[in-house]
């Protein structure tokens, strides 16, 4: 499970040859960075071979052997707009989505680094308020925020505030994830209802001008998935944190390297009536939709129930369902089974979902 | 073309007489009744939505009445067993 | 969800897919035209085509505005927009089609100022707040719509906004369903009626279909049940030898459609003469434009548009499959060179364009062939 790290700058070293690139545009554009299709065309095809980076470094975290330990490391970047909306703020986000990326590498958070990019002439209130964020964000989740860097650049860029985290955590033995144990007949489990933090922030942008009680499910998982560890860690085959791009990326990610099926019961998928009220008028798909407090983990068949036994017994793991199964059929990628029987393929998107009128 | 929802009318705007708040499914929005003057619309109606205007007044008649006829769809054993029968996926080769 | 799970009960589904299965006669094909792009998506979302026998065939229809929409035209909305520093406004189902220069979305990294709106009155909207900037509204959508536009046009003179305008590009849907009933390659049995189009026109500007085609239309709404009672009816109507036009969708479509949209259309718009339709050439009298005395709020009259034209490669066959006379993956193109990151046709653009609806929903296999440049240097632009 160890990256074998100083061989990979062996690898950067010799760097590509452009022509071989199989990245072609001219230019990098926002579908790019939208967690999709896209997104992976730029990793696969340019980001991932310059760097020299090996195929098992493309997860949200990366496992190092250092001496005896093994720690995760993980890097994450946050981008939003607004910056503070129902339920939370960049700051929250920055210090959950790095908590979650370890906790579903199956490690323990212990801290994280925190990189500021302010743009000249945010109101230090608004700074003052997410540093405090992060403050609570990291005690909530009990870590510490070890460092970091502050830049400002100038009026005009940076939305008001970049923050790029570095976080790291220790390995929990009682986990071995990895897409390579995924079994034909395995469940797919969610921890929890999907789409609240996205629908929440395309509301909060306002050109939508829906009103509804929604709020970002931000929070940290390690909780929750520490309780699955006790419960049932030995069925536990992977995880996975379905943030931009929502379960649907995730799963086909999953899809593709496995080579399996992955089929949803859509009428398991737990859904909160506002989200799915929004997404009906708005054409959009809940399985699409970022999520910023929730895991994805695959689990045996004889661990399942257990596990989500485990789940509906945690506070906030309460509304945590089954919502499909891997099957080892010809097709391959993510099929949505209607609750009559038919079925779709449900595709990565390119970029972010758009509401549509047609 | 046409993305368009049933809604149910929650308010009228008292000072707009062409705008009412509608409800789908928790979430509101105020919308432009003016294409359904002519309708006696009330809180409780529920109407079809499309960007931003109700469109049509739902007749909760008409909907029972064709929930009433699609009950007595497909009654036929033969055609329920071979429709049975089918798998869950389709194998929609190119 | 009210009047949505009622249609969406799968037990009642089962059994109107086993009536039709019943009432589908073995020994022949059934070729079905649903008109409307929204029917298309539908179509594919919900995976009907799984519950119909395999002698029913669904041909998707020219009803997708996004996907009629010339290229040249959106192209002129955004030069504008950015020689005149004026906010680009538009519906979602818009900002990924692609220009010549790029995208909406991908303009707006440009420096073009696009904003995405989910009504028209958003738009106007927009323009009361920020008086210093004109506000085009790129307008799209077949009769469904245009009563919105019509009424928002109404709404910016009725408060003296003079820094509004919009580009319309407005279809209508009846040249086109006869278009596709006069090409001589149409082998189609039976017609899906557009529902939504409908609440607006009504049922009876159909008739000739049934009249002079011989064809029955069932105007249906978008549920599963909703579509598949359709097919019941069609079905029905076939069997009987009959051709009628009838409504599915009585809960929401009046038989007279909705007088006060036709009088908004009919107040602010006019037909134009003929106009483009990407895959299906020039149709007369199957758009709408803005009357003079509207001119204020026109675009194409308050500035100067380049007028430009854009073909597609002359590789894609958008046309054929808009007319239903190929299936998508007929297509040499689809899949490969033309995908929903790529499209090259009008019809992998939008979401419920018939090849982007296919690609998205269906299963297909991957293309192992490297894709060919197709660019549109390929194309004659005038």
């Amino acid at each position: 499970m160890g990256a074998d790290l100083l061989s990979g700058v062996g690898r950067a070293v010799t760097a590509q040859r452009r022509e071989t690139l199989r990245f072609r545009d001219a230019h990098v554009e926002m579908a790019h960075g939208a967690g999709g299709k896209a997104t992976r065309q730029l990793v696969d095809g340019l980001i991932a071979p310059l760097l020299g980076l090996p195929r098992e470094a493309l997860v949200d975290a990366a496992i190092v052997h250092l001496g005896q330990e093994m720690v995760a490391f993980t890097g994450d970047s946050f981008v939003v707009r607004p910056l503070a909306f129902p339920g939370g703020s960049i700051g929250e986000l920055a210090v959950n989505g790095t908590v979650n990326d370890l906790a579903v590498s199956g490690a323990r958070p212990l801290g994280l680094l925190v990189t500021l990019i302010v743009e000249a002439g945010l109101a230090t209130s608004v700074l003052e308020g997410e540093m405090r964020a992060i403050g609570a964000a990291a005690a909530c989740a009990a870590v510490a925020v070890v460092g970091g860097d502050t830049k400002v650049v100038e009026h005009g860029k940076a939305d008001g505030l970049y923050i790029t985290t570095a976080g790291f955590g220790r390995v929990d033995p009682r986990f071995t994830l990895s897409s390579r144990l995924v079994q034909a007949g395995d469940r797919v489990i969610v921890s929890g209802p999907v789409g609240d933090h996205g629908i929440t922030i395309l509301l909060a942008r306002g050109d939508v001008d829906l009103d509804a009680d929604l709020r970002s499910d931000t929070r940290s998982v390690w909780p929750i998935v520490d309780t699955l560890g006790d419960a049932a860690a030995a069925g536990i085959r992977w995880m996975r944190d379905p943030t931009r791009g929502g379960i649907a990326t995730v799963l086909n990610e999953l899809a593709r390297e496995t080579g399996f099926t992955i089929a949803i019961d859509e009428a398991s998928l737990p859904v909160r009536e506002e989200v799915r009220g929004a997404c009906e008028l708005l054409g959009l798909d809940p399985l699409h939709i970022a999520n910023e407090g929730q895991f994805v983990a695959v689990v045996s068949p004889d661990e399942a129930d257990r596990a989500l036994d485990a789940l509906h017994g945690i506070s906030g793991g309460e509304l945590a369902a089954i919502i499909g199964e891997v099957r080892n059929d010809s097709g391959g990628g993510v099929l949505a089974v209607s609750p009559y029987g038919s079925a779709r393929v449900v595709d990565m998107l390119v970029g972010d979902p758009l509401p549509r009128i047609c | 073309m046409c993305l368009a929802i049933p809604g149910q009318i929650v308010e009228r705007s008292p000072d707009h007489p062409d705008l009412a708040t509608v409800e789908v499914s928790r979430v509101r929005r105020v919308i432009n009744v003016a294409l359904l003057a002519d309708e006696p619309l009330q809180p409780g109606d529920w109407v079809l939505i499309h960007v931003g205007f109700a469109m049509s007044l739902i007749s909760e008649d008409a909907a029972r009445e064709q929930l009433r006829l699609l009950a007595m769809l497909g009654e036929d054993e033969e055609a329920m067993r071979e429709l049975d029968g089918l798998p869950a996926t389709s194998a929609d080769t190119p | 969800m009210k009047y949505v799970d009622d249609f969406r009960d799968p037990a009642l589904i089962r059994q109107a897919a086993a009536e039709i299965r019943a009432l589908a006669d073995p020994s022949r094909r059934y070729r079905l035209m649903e008109v409307c792009g929204g029917h298309t998506h539908a179509i594919y979302r919900f995976a009907l085509a799984d519950l119909l026998p395999p002698n029913i065939e669904l041909i998707h229809g020219p009803g997708c505005p996004v996907c009629v929409l010339p290229m040249g035209r959106l192209d002129d909305g955004l030069a504008v927009a950015e020689e005149h520093g004026a906010i680009f406004t538009t519906f979602g189902d818009v900002m990924r089609v692609p220009g010549r220069r790029g995208s909406p979305l991908e303009r707006k990294s440009k420096g073009v100022d696009v904003r995405m709106v989910y009504s028209p009155l958003d738009a106007l909207r927009i323009a009361t707040r920020e008086p210093d900037r004109h506000v085009i509204f790129f307008a799209i959508g077949f009769e469904t719509t245009a009563p919105s536009t019509a009424l928002t046009v109404l709404r910016a003179r009725a408060l003296g906004v003079t820094n509004f305008s919009v580009f319309c590009n407005h279809v209508t849907i009846l040249p086109a369903v006869r278009a596709i009933l006069e090409s001589p390659d149409m082998r189609l049995d039976g017609f899906i009626g557009p529902g939504h189009v409908s609440t607006v026109i009504g049922c009876q500007p159909f008739s000739f279909v049934a009249r002079e085609h011989r064809r029955p239309l069932v105007t249906s709404g978008f549920e599963p049940l909703d579509l598949l009672q359709a097919i019941v009816m069609i079905l029905r109507q076939l069997r009987a030898g009959r051709a009628d036009v009838e409504n599915q969708y009585a809960r929401v479509v009046p038989w007279d459609g909705n007088r006060a949209a036709l009088r908004a259309i009919a107040e602010v718009f006019e037909l134009r003469p003929y106009f483009e339709w990407r895959g299906l050439g020039f149709i007369s009298q199957s758009a709408l434009q803005i009357r003079d005395a509207y001119a204020g709020w026109d675009t194409e009259r308050r500035f100067v548009v380049p007028g430009v034209r854009v073909a597609d490669p002359k590789a894609a066959q958008c046309g054929e499959v808009l007319k239903g006379v190929l299936k998508p993956h007929e297509c040499k193109l689809f899949g490969c060179e033309c995908t929903p990151e790529r499209p090259i046709g009008a019809l992998m653009v939008s979401s419920e364009g018939a090849c982007a609806a296919h690609y998205n929903y269906a299963r297909r296999q991957e293309s192992r062939r490297e894709p060919v440049a197709v660019t549109l240097a390929d194309t004659a632009a005038t």
